[in-house]
């Protein structure tokens, strides 16, 4: 059984003529304590599985499922879903609401999540991220960028989920700070034992943080492979090969 | 031969509940027909800089300078109409996000047509040619269709193409390209840049690209200016960025991921106050 179980997913936005097929017959599946990595331009699809499985994209077609139990259509899902889900968004600065606190944040998912230990929790959780207790009173103007991130991160992990999607973590961040963050999820990842899936167009942010990393272009998944053989320079797949190229720098022509 | 551009001892200062915040600090620098690059992290004062040398910056805000020289002018000195007549002829500006610099509710023709009409004499039908081989120049497949496009219909990479186009219209002297391709794919920044790199170099301009991506900056540009807490702490030869000395530089090379060589945990950068308090290092 895998954490994460993808069979023939299409997504698609739209009908009739507006329809725009999004991701088009994705299959893969993510082991238990396994991270992942999804690549590729934009408006590959990349994210776009990962709204579909947590509802946020509810017109899709095929099989998908969470440590064996499958994901329903539509837009809603069960506790036990968002138990074992989590997501952290791109933009820090998108993600948090402004007129609440640090401390409001965590404690109102930790309420919904039917835990009653909330206190020692929100320190614990502050604690997990390398925040300070300085930090949960505070606002997210109060905070900077990588502050804020960690904040999402904490979130995140308040309910405990054995699986966190990571929707380009860092992509809004400065070098250094992206650092700091990746560093963390990596310590995180250690110690709660998590399955990462993670999004990002910065292929060695998805070298350093994935085992596998999965290449999408137009929808579809067009090559996996394992992160020695993206080391190495030696994808299967031309569009893979040009990618890396790419990433690889600028050269005069 | 005078310098292209010269900028002596410019600072940037905005009033705060605390006082005056020094956004910029005292920096220098002189640039030739070639490409230079500022890079730094956010707040550092990159695109402050950028910003100062065609006199942007807004009321609080407040620029001062012993001299900002283009072509031995002292831009300084110039009443608000003369820099009119400097920004867009003489010094361009492209944004880092096309999605903000165009205008939505004209087509990209309208737009080209009225830059041009703007900087030159002409009628429209000349405009309207002109407009075509701009689109041209900057490797855009079917200029007529795109002509007839509004900026919503169009992706990152073409928006960015347009914006540039638009820039070189007045055959400006300076280029001041803010973070031109942080919102764009790896695979269409590259083609951004050749269009660019390009342009440089057959039109004989200067250069000047803001970034916060070092290994970028050290491709793509002759020299490099590295921006800490809104001060130059170090400038190098683009090709020897690599071999940077100063421990800011250092750390922030150390701490991206490389694809080339896997480490268990990345280098976190470690401040050091005393690099906000030296004086900026002046360009040799």
């Amino acid at each position: 059984m895998s954490a994460l179980f993808f069979d023939d997913v299409s997504v698609w936005f739209g009908e009739g003529r507006d329809r725009v097929d999004a991701v088009r017959h994705a299959s893969f599946r993510v082991g238990h304590g396994e991270s992942f990595g999804l690549v590729g331009e934009s408006g590959s699809g990349k994210s776009t599985i990962m709204r579909a499985l947590t509802g946020l994209a509810p017109d899709w077609s095929g099989r998908m499922a969470v440590n064996g139990n499958p994901v329903p259509r539509g837009r809603h899902r069960n506790r036990l879903f968002y138990k074992s889900v989590q997501m952290v968004f791109q933009d820090p600065y998108a993600s948090l609401h402004p007129r609440q606190s640090v401390d409001q944040v965590l404690s109102e998912t930790l309420h919904l999540h039917g835990f009653r230990d909330i206190e020692p929790r929100i320190v614990r959780l502050l604690d997990d991220v390398g925040l300070g207790p300085a930090f949960r009173f505070r606002y997210p103007h109060q905070l900077s960028g990588g502050q804020r991130q960690r904040v999402a991160i904490a979130r995140a992990l308040a309910p405990e989920p054995s699986i966190l999607l990571l929707d380009e973590p860092t992509s809004a961040l400065d070098v250094s700070v992206q650092a700091e963050i990746l560093n963390l999820l990596t310590d995180l990842r250690a110690e709660h034992k998590l399955t990462f899936l993670m999004v990002s167009h910065d292929l060695a942010v998805v070298a350093h943080m994935c085992e596998r990393i999965a290449v999408m272009q137009a929808g579809e998944i067009v090559e996996v492979m394992g992160v020695d053989e993206m080391r190495a320079l030696t994808p299967a797949h031309s569009y893979t090969r040009k990618l890396l190229q790419a990433s690889l720098g600028y050269t005069r022509g | 031969m005078t310098p292209l551009l010269e900028v002596e001892d410019l600072w940037v200062r905005f009033p705060t509940r605390t006082g005056l915040f020094d956004a910029v600090r005292g920096v220098s620098f002189k640039l030739g027909r070639e490409r230079l690059g500022i890079v730094g992290e956010s707040g550092s004062g990159k695109s402050m800089t950028g910003r100062s040398i065609l006199r942007l910056i807004r009321p609080p805000g407040q620029v001062t300078a012993a001299h900002i020289r283009l072509d031995g002018e002292d831009l300084m000195q110039h009443s608000e109409a003369q820099m009119r007549k400097v920004r867009g002829q003489r010094i361009s500006m492209v944004m880092q996000d096309p999605k903000f610099s165009l205008n939505p509710v004209m087509s990209v023709g309208e737009q080209l047509i009225e830059a041009w009409r703007v900087h030159k004499k002409g009628s429209r039908a000349e405009a309207r040619r002109r407009a075509l081989d701009m689109l041209e120049a900057v490797s855009i497949r079917d200029p007529e269709r795109v002509m007839r496009a509004h900026p919503h219909e169009l992706s990152g990479g073409m928006g960015q193409r347009i914006m540039i186009a638009m820039m070189l219209i007045p055959d400006p002297e300076l280029l001041i390209a803010d973070e031109p391709t942080s919102a764009l794919d790896v695979s269409v920044q590259a083609q951004v840049l050749q269009i660019m790199d390009r342009l440089v170099q057959d039109r004989g301009m200067g250069l000047i690209f803001i970034s916060h991506d070092l290994n970028l900056v050290a491709d793509f540009c002759d020299r490099v200016l590295i921006m800490y807490a809104g001060r130059v702490v170090e400038t190098c030869a683009a090709d020897k960025l690599h071999e940077a000395k100063h421990p800011y530089t250092r750390g922030l090379l150390n701490s991206l991921p490389r694809l080339d060589a896997p480490q268990k945990r990345l280098e976190v950068l470690r401040r050091d106050p005393a690099w906000a308090q030296a004086p900026s290092v002046r360009p040799s």
